[in-house]
This record gives structure tokens, C-alpha cells and sequence, in this order.
């Protein structure tokens, strides 16, 4: 390990065993932080228990299928706005004031038109997720050198081989990155839709645990998520960094 | 006499006027002849269409009016069989290693693994990659992937090679060097070569003959047979004869390059003699 990889476990270790030291002494009440140390040990016998079991594969369901039709429809979408300019001059409005626009406030709306299930809440994932996806397959596809497709024709290649074998691997790093924050938009619009939608899932059952004041409970579920998102975004993270410094863009 | 491969006849390359600027006539009209196995360089001012030039003759681009002939068949708008281009910016795919950037065109026509596999050691070598086939660009100098494109050109055994500036951002010694593997490559395959290149002393060295380009819209408007003989590589530079051509590229460019510049020349202080 790196000398910056063993400075930054110090920096967390110190951070946790400080926290410890303060719930511990009674700095911190207990109704408000639980210690660390009882945090991952009520996330382990949640987990060993089977009791969360359900609530955290509805969860993992629901992200992969907002993540999945974000990645797929803001490819397709940002495709086909690379290829229309004029209706890209007219989308670009939108795409550019997006992320102010409040999707969780459309709560309601979605519950009229997609009833209760899980249907509104991947919807809210999608939604979050989707125009990340977009943005990235615009720039990655923008950012194509000019170059690279002369060669393509001298290489007399149609449209669909330039497309998979030129195009698509040289925007692969721009859409990597979108890909990358679509599986984060996704946990973040499915987790927080299940606290305010949903009667299971993992951010139901953090909501549940704090309307019962259940502290130790509520923690040991935040902490299970925060990690289920940092493994995921580590993943990633490990893949992009070996194909960027194929690239030496790293 | 000259076997003609490639010719222009009156070709123009006019850009249509769009809402922001007004037509622009870039190129024209060219009538050029190459003959078979020619090694051709063409030079000009800055912005005078040598880039439209080689990629009209390439059928990257389509001309505005006159006719191009590539084996006494017609180009239009698609580039042939037998034709490869090296560009002056890096076109080394990012994502593939040495070897793989320079077995893309083969693998791409189907060619048997055996037969690929030889094209592309042959290549690696003759272009002193050996030793960089697991490499990939990003870890490679400029004129290492310039190598590499004109290895991946070259396995494809062009009979018809057009080199847009393809040494433009090398230093002058890599130049020279890169220089003289062009004319071992045009020696050992007997293809034709033209060459588009703002250097000079590169287009006098490397050439058979050297084109010299008006400022834009741009014509050829002189022709220098350098004399050469085929087997001449850059120590050439010494040659009293080297010398010359130079002087005489640089007189007709000069007033040009003003003209390109919107200047007019001044009277050279000494006359020349060639």
C-alpha cells in the first residue's frame, strides 16, 4: 500500500476512534449517535439475522433497474442528440437547468400515474440518473477526435462498424464517468424515494427504525448503505482507473 | 514517358456559403499528374487547400468541379481500394496497443490470422516498433505513434500513399530521420507517394518532384524536378544541389506566402542563380 493509502485509513481510524471515545464518555447522548463499535455490530446481526434480507434485495432490485434504463435510455437519448443538432439546440435548456428542478417534489404525480409499487420509486431513480447518462454520451461523442473518423472512412468502414469499433471506444471514458454517476444518482433517487414512498427497503427501514427512536437500529442501516455505495463506487472506480491509465489519462 | 496513377483535371473546392460566413474557394482548378511509383511533394503558403488537395485526391472530400482518377477509374466521394492516408494529427486508436492499432485494417478485411500476423511483424519491425508492440500510444512519443499510423498504413500495402504533414509537430533531427524511413518505405513497396508539407528542405530532399501552391484559392503553379535518384536518403541536406532546389522553392513560395498574408513581396536583394 501507498504511504497516501496508509495516511488516509490513519485519517479515518483517528475520525472513528474519536467518535467512539465521544459516545463512550457520554459526550455525545446515545439518543442521538450510537458508538461506531455498536453500529457494525447491530449491522451484522441485522445482516446474520436474515431481518433485512428483503428490504435489501428490494432495494439492490430497484437501483438496478433505475440504473439500468438511465444507462441504456441516456446513451440512446444523448446518441440521438449528437446526430439532431437543432433538436439538441432545443433540449440543451433543459438539460443544462435539470438538476435544479426538485424530482422528489413530483412524488405525489408519480404515485398518481405509476400507483404504489416499486414502479414511482424506480422512476425517481431513473429520473435522477438519466441526464448524467445523457450529458457524458454528449461529451464523449463531442469529443471524438475529428481524425480518428477521417481514418474510419479511409478504412472504408460504414456507419455501424465506425460506431462500435471507432466511436464507442473512444468516447468510452466520458461514458464510463456517466455510467459511474448514474450508479450513484440511482442509489441516491431509490433510497431516498423508499423513505418517503415506500412501505420496504432499505431507506423505508432507516425511516422506520427513526420514527421508533430504535437509534442503534437506524445507524447500523445507514451504515450498511454507506458501504453497499462506497463498495459499488470502489468497483468502478478500480475499472476506470485501469482503463484511464491504459490511456495514460491517469 | 510517365505512367500516370493518380491525376486531377480542373478540380475546384469551393465551400458553400453558410449563414455566418460567405463562400470561400479553397482549392483551384489543379490539373496534376503522379506518375507510378513518383514520389510527389506539394508546399504552399498556409491555408492555401494542400489539406483539400490530398483529400479530394484521397475521395475524403468531394470536389466542387473537375474529375480525379485513381487506376484510371473515377473517385467519387469514397476512398478506394489501394489508397492510404497519414495524417498530421495522432489518429493512433487510444484503446489498442502497438500491435493491435496496426493489425486494425487487416483484421477488418478478413485476412487469414497467419497472414496478418506476418503483414504486421514485417511492419513492426520495418518501423523499429518491436519492442513498443504492447505499448499503447499514451505511452509513446510523438513520432513513435506517427510511426504507428504509418505502420497501420502500411501493412495494408497501398499502392497509393498520401501523407498529410505527417511529421508537422516532430523536432527538426526526428523529422530528418522520420524522413528518411518514408523513402525506405517508398523505395521497398514502389508506391506512389504524395506528400503535403510546409517544410521546404523535407519536400527537396524527399521528392522526385515538388509542387509549389498559389495562396488561396490554391493552383500549382510551378513544378521543380529535383533529380534525385531513388536511392537518397537525408544526407542529401549537404549536397550543393539540395541547396538550390530550396532556394528555388522559396522564391516562387515567398510571394505567396505575402500574398497569403495579404502583403505584397519586395524585391530580392541579390538575384538567385539555379
Amino acid at each position: 500500500m501507498s504511504r497516501v493509502t496508509w495516511v488516509r485509513l490513519a485519517v479515518v481510524a483517528g475520525a472513528l476512534a474519536a467518535l467512539e471515545a465521544a459516545c463512550r464518555s457520554g459526550l455525545i447522548s446515545p439518543h442521538t449517535l450510537v458508538p461506531p463499535s455498536v453500529m457494525l455490530a447491530t449491522a451484522a446481526k441485522l445482516l446474520q439475522s436474515g431481518e433485512i434480507t428483503a428490504d435489501l434485495l428490494r432495494t439492490l432490485r430497484n437501483v438496478l433497474a433505475a440504473f439500468v434504463t438511465a444507462v441504456a435510455g441516456g446513451f440512446f437519448i444523448g446518441v440521438v442528440l449528437h446526430a439532431a443538432p437543432p433538436l439538441r439546440r432545443v433540449a440543451y435548456p433543459f438539460l443544462a437547468s435539470y438538476y435544479a428542478i426538485p424530482v422528489f417534489a413530483l412524488y405525489p404525480a408519480l404515485i398518481v400515474v405509476f400507483g404504489m409499487g416499486d414502479l414511482p420509486i424506480i422512476v425517481i431513480g431513473f429520473l435522477f440518473a438519466v441526464v448524467a447518462m445523457i450529458i457524458n454520451t454528449l461529451d464523449g461523442l463531442d469529443r471524438i477526435p475529428r481524425v480518428l473518423l477521417k481514418t474510419a472512412r479511409v478504412m472504408r468502414m460504414g456507419p455501424v462498424a465506425t460506431a462500435l469499433r471507432i466511436k464507442l471506444p473512444s468516447a468510452a471514458p466520458h461514458l464510463f464517468t456517466g455510467t459511474k454517476l448514474a450508479v450513484a444518482y440511482s442509489f441516491i433517487g431509490v433510497i431516498a424515494a423508499e423513505f418517503i414512498l415506500s412501505g420496504a427497503g432499505l431507506g423505508y427501514a432507516i425511516s422506520y427504525a427513526y420514527n421508533n427512536f430504535n437509534t442503534a437500529r437506524m445507524y447500523a442501516l445507514m451504515l450498511l448503505v454507506i458501504t453497499l455505495v462506497i463498495a459499488v463506487n470502489l468497483a468502478f472506480y478500480t475499472w476506470e482507473q485501469r482503463l484511464l491509465r491504459r490511456r495514460n489519462l491517469r | 514517358m510517365m505512367r500516370i496513377h493518380a491525376e486531377l483535371q480542373g478540380v475546384t473546392r469551393v465551400y458553400p456559403a453558410t449563414p455566418t460566413h460567405s463562400a470561400v474557394h479553397a482549392l483551384g482548378p489543379v490539373d496534376l499528374a503522379l506518375g507510378r511509383g513518383e514520389f510527389f511533394s506539394v508546399v504552399g503558403p498556409s491555408g492555401c487547400g494542400k489539406s483539400t488537395l490530398l483529400e479530394v485526391l484521397a475521395g475524403l472530400a468531394q470536389p466542387t468541379a473537375g474529375s480525379i482518377t485513381f487506376e484510371s477509374a473515377t473517385i467519387q466521394g469514397a476512398v478506394p481500394d489501394g489508397v492510404g492516408v497519414v495524417f498530421q494529427d495522432d489518429a493512433s486508436f487510444p484503446w489498442l496497443n502497438v500491435r493491435e492499432n496496426v493489425a486494425f485494417g487487416l483484421k477488418r478485411a478478413r485476412l487469414p490470422a497467419a497472414e496478418v500476423r506476418e503483414r504486421v511483424e514485417y511492419a513492426l519491425s520495418f518501423m523499429g516498433l518491436d519492442d513498443f508492440a504492447l505499448a499503447y500510444p499514451a505511452q509513446l512519443s510523438g513520432g513513435m505513434r506517427q510511426r504507428v499510423c504509418i505502420a497501420r498504413t502500411l501493412v495494408t500495402q497501398p499502392r497509393l500513399i498520401l501523407l498529410d504533414e505527417p511529421f508537422g509537430a516532430l523536432d527538426q533531427q526526428t523529422r530528418l530521420l522520420m524522413g528518411d524511413e518514408l523513402l525506405r518505405v517508398w523505395r521497398e513497396t514502389g508506391a506512389t507517394v504524395l506528400l503535403i508539407t510546409h517544410a521546404l528542405d523535407e519536400a527537396a530532399m524527399l521528392s522526385d518532384r515538388v509542387g509549389v501552391m498559389s495562396a488561396r484559392p490554391g493552383r500549382i503553379i510551378e513544378v521543380v524536378k529535383t533529380g534525385w535518384s531513388r536511392d537518397r536518403d537525408s544526407r542529401l541536406a549537404s549536397d550543393a544541389q539540395f541547396g538550390n532546389i530550396t532556394s528555388r522553392l522559396w522564391r516562387v513560395l515567398r510571394e505567396e506566402s505575402l500574398k497569403g498574408l495579404g502583403r505584397t513581396g519586395t524585391p530580392p536583394r541579390k538575384q538567385e542563380t539555379i
